[in-house]
């Protein structure tokens, strides 16, 4: 009997924290990493009688991602409460949206193997996020922090538009990059400021009807997500080959035991009662506001990789690095329009930023160094003022520092020889020194020279103008 | 009484609220939930076709706030309600997901 071939079918919900400098319905910070419950007020931790107040920038936020992703913009929006008991939720209940959710009917295009996919959005909706809870290892008991409490999160629920890990993970990080350059929020999935939900099921290929899904939680790194999916994958056809039945449930992802485990038992059953949210006035919104919102969209990823093709001539290899990270093009951007040379910025950004990055394990958003001085350090180069291996040296300072270049040169007497008798001096003291090198060269073993330039360089310290050292040595050699 | 609540009803409404009734108390809740149910029910003999449902009580909209942090640290007087603190946090029963 023939093996039978299966498909899977993947769906995601994403939550995604968004940037705002206040929670979504109080004016409490956002910021991240204070100390227990320093973030607090009677309107996040649930205090009978406190009543929310909705912050506009979020309904901004998620009407850009909203028109970024293709999105139509709910005109009449309102909040729901969905309830249920949890100490990390102090009102014993969220507030959401379920009826009219503000983004619906939208897609976003990954690049596949087999050419483009567009994957659907089914909606985008605006909600609260719930507090921190610390399980006590030794005592009985459960520490509760609400500075994550109130915390504003859209949650994208895609279409079940995807059949493998790899067009998960592109559709995620086309999600990542959309959200980063809108400036909406950072999306650190090992942070959880991005969030993925995975629903998965299998069927036969050809099969007209999808089969019984699971939901996938726990999932922070584009490879757990990659591995739970196909652990899920095996344990449903597992399953199905056995004649069993697979159970509509959640289920937590354990990457260390890569298996996934029932969350939720049946008795418990989910019945959230959800009801309008009677503390929130209806929002409205308009044309004139949507088009306001547009007006203000950035150039996106695949906008800037075609223009810098186009403006710059630069290869599409460069413009899909120094694009993969909103704060890299704008790096690239502000040191180009400085020393117009766009070849040798994007260079220095492929090259040595991204090798110091991964040297001292900084993700490309925490890149600080000024662009202007990633400018001076290429306009130095060019004006002989220093060579390649001192420019390396001094970015290093510059990437670790952020170092003026020009001042460390100086300072640290850095600046190239290029003044030609001091050289020749040197040059000549070298060649005597190395007959046999002399004798190699003009026997025709060119490489002699290489021996004799690094000679001196070193004699140097390495700050001689190579392209004048090159010319005198020649002279002497052939003269 | 026309709504009549099953047993069945009032152990899973129970189990919502997390709430542990007596026999009696299940009773008492069946009875105030049917009267409750009917007393709603009275909405179903108007005509409410061309209403539109509403979702606030008033006619306003666009109720927002500017997004500038004017909340401080306020920590002991939110925990001073709490029945059970440590090192700045809510202590509660442990939890198990």
């Amino acid at each position: 009997m023939a093996q039978k071939q299966y498909e899977t079918v993947i769906g995601l919900e994403v939550h995604v924290e968004l940037a705002t400098k206040t929670k979504i319905f109080c004016s409490c910070s956002t910021e991240f990493g204070g100390e227990p419950n320093t973030h607090t007020c009677p309107v996040c931790t649930g205090m009978p009688g406190s009543l929310p107040v909705l912050n506009k920038q979020v309904v901004e936020y998620a009407m850009a991602v909203g028109l970024a992703t293709n999105c139509e913009i709910t005109q009449y929006n309102r909040f729901d409460r969905k309830n249920y008991f949890y100490p990390d939720n102090p009102q014993n209940y969220q507030i959401s949206q379920l009826y009219l959710p503000i983004c619906r009917n939208g897609y976003v295009e990954i690049e596949t193997e087999d050419g483009k996919k567009k994957i659907g959005i089914h909606e985008i909706h605006m909600e609260e996020d719930a507090g921190k809870l610390v399980h006590d290892p030794w005592e009985d008991c459960s520490f509760v922090d609400f500075n994550r409490s109130g915390v504003p999160l859209i949650e994208i629920v895609s279409e079940p538009d995807m059949r493998s890990a790899e067009e998960v993970i592109a559709y995620l990080e086309k999600l990542r990059m959309t959200i980063q350059y809108l400036g909406a929020s950072d999306c650190k999935l090992q942070e959880g400021s991005m969030r993925a939900d995975v629903n998965l099921s299998v069927r036969e290929v050809g099969a007209s009807e999808f089969g019984t899904r699971t939901e996938m939680k726990n999932l922070n790194s584009f490879k757990a997500i990659a591995r739970a999916i196909e652990g899920e994958r095996e344990r449903q056809i597992e399953l199905i080959e056995e004649g069993q039945p697979v159970i509509q449930e959640t289920r937590r992802w354990d990457d260390n035991k890569e298996y996934s485990y029932a969350m939720r038992s049946k008795e418990d059953a989910q019945d959230y009662r959800y009801f309008p949210e009677p503390d929130l006035a209806p929002v409205i919104i308009s044309q004139k506001w949507i088009d306001i919102v547009q007006a203000k969209q950035p150039e996106f990823r695949e906008a800037k990789m075609t223009r810098y093709q186009e403006e710059f001539g630069l290869p599409e290899y460069d413009t899909e690095i120094i694009t993969s990270y909103k704060h890299l093009a704008d790096l690239f951007e502000a040191a180009e329009a400085i020393c117009h040379k766009p070849k040798e910025v994007s260079n220095w950004i492929m090259g040595e930023t991204m090798r110091l990055a991964k040297e001292y394990e900084l993700e490309p958003e925490k890149i600080s160094f000024s662009p202007e001085h990633l400018a001076k350090i290429i306009e130095m180069v060019d004006a002989g003022e220093i060579n390649r291996k001192v420019a390396k040296n001094v970015f290093q300072k510059v990437f670790t520092e952020n170092v003026d270049p020009e001042e460390y040169v100086e300072k640290n007497g850095l600046k190239s020889v290029s003044d030609e008798g001091a050289l020749r001096g040197v040059i000549e003291e070298i060649v005597a020194k190395n007959p046999q090198s002399v004798e190699d060269y003009r026997a025709g073993k060119k490489k002699a020279m290489g021996f004799l330039v690094g000679q001196t360089m070193k004699a140097m310290q390495g700050k001689a103008d190579p392209a004048i050292v090159n010319q005198i040595l020649k002279e002497i050699l052939e003269g | 009484m026309a709504n009549i609540i099953s047993d069945e009803t009032i152990e899973y409404v129970g189990i919502l609220a997390k709430l542990e009734l007596s026999e009696e108390e299940k009773e008492q809740a069946k009875q105030d939930m049917g009267k409750m149910l009917d007393y709603i029910d009275k909405l179903n003999e108007l005509n409410t076709e061309k209403v539109e449902p509403m979702t606030h009580i008033f006619p306003v909209m666009n109720v927002f706030r500017e997004d500038i942090v004017e909340n401080g640290d306020q920590r002991e007087e939110m925990l001073s309600n709490a029945p059970e603190q440590k090192n700045g946090a809510y202590m509660v029963p442990q939890t198990v997901e």
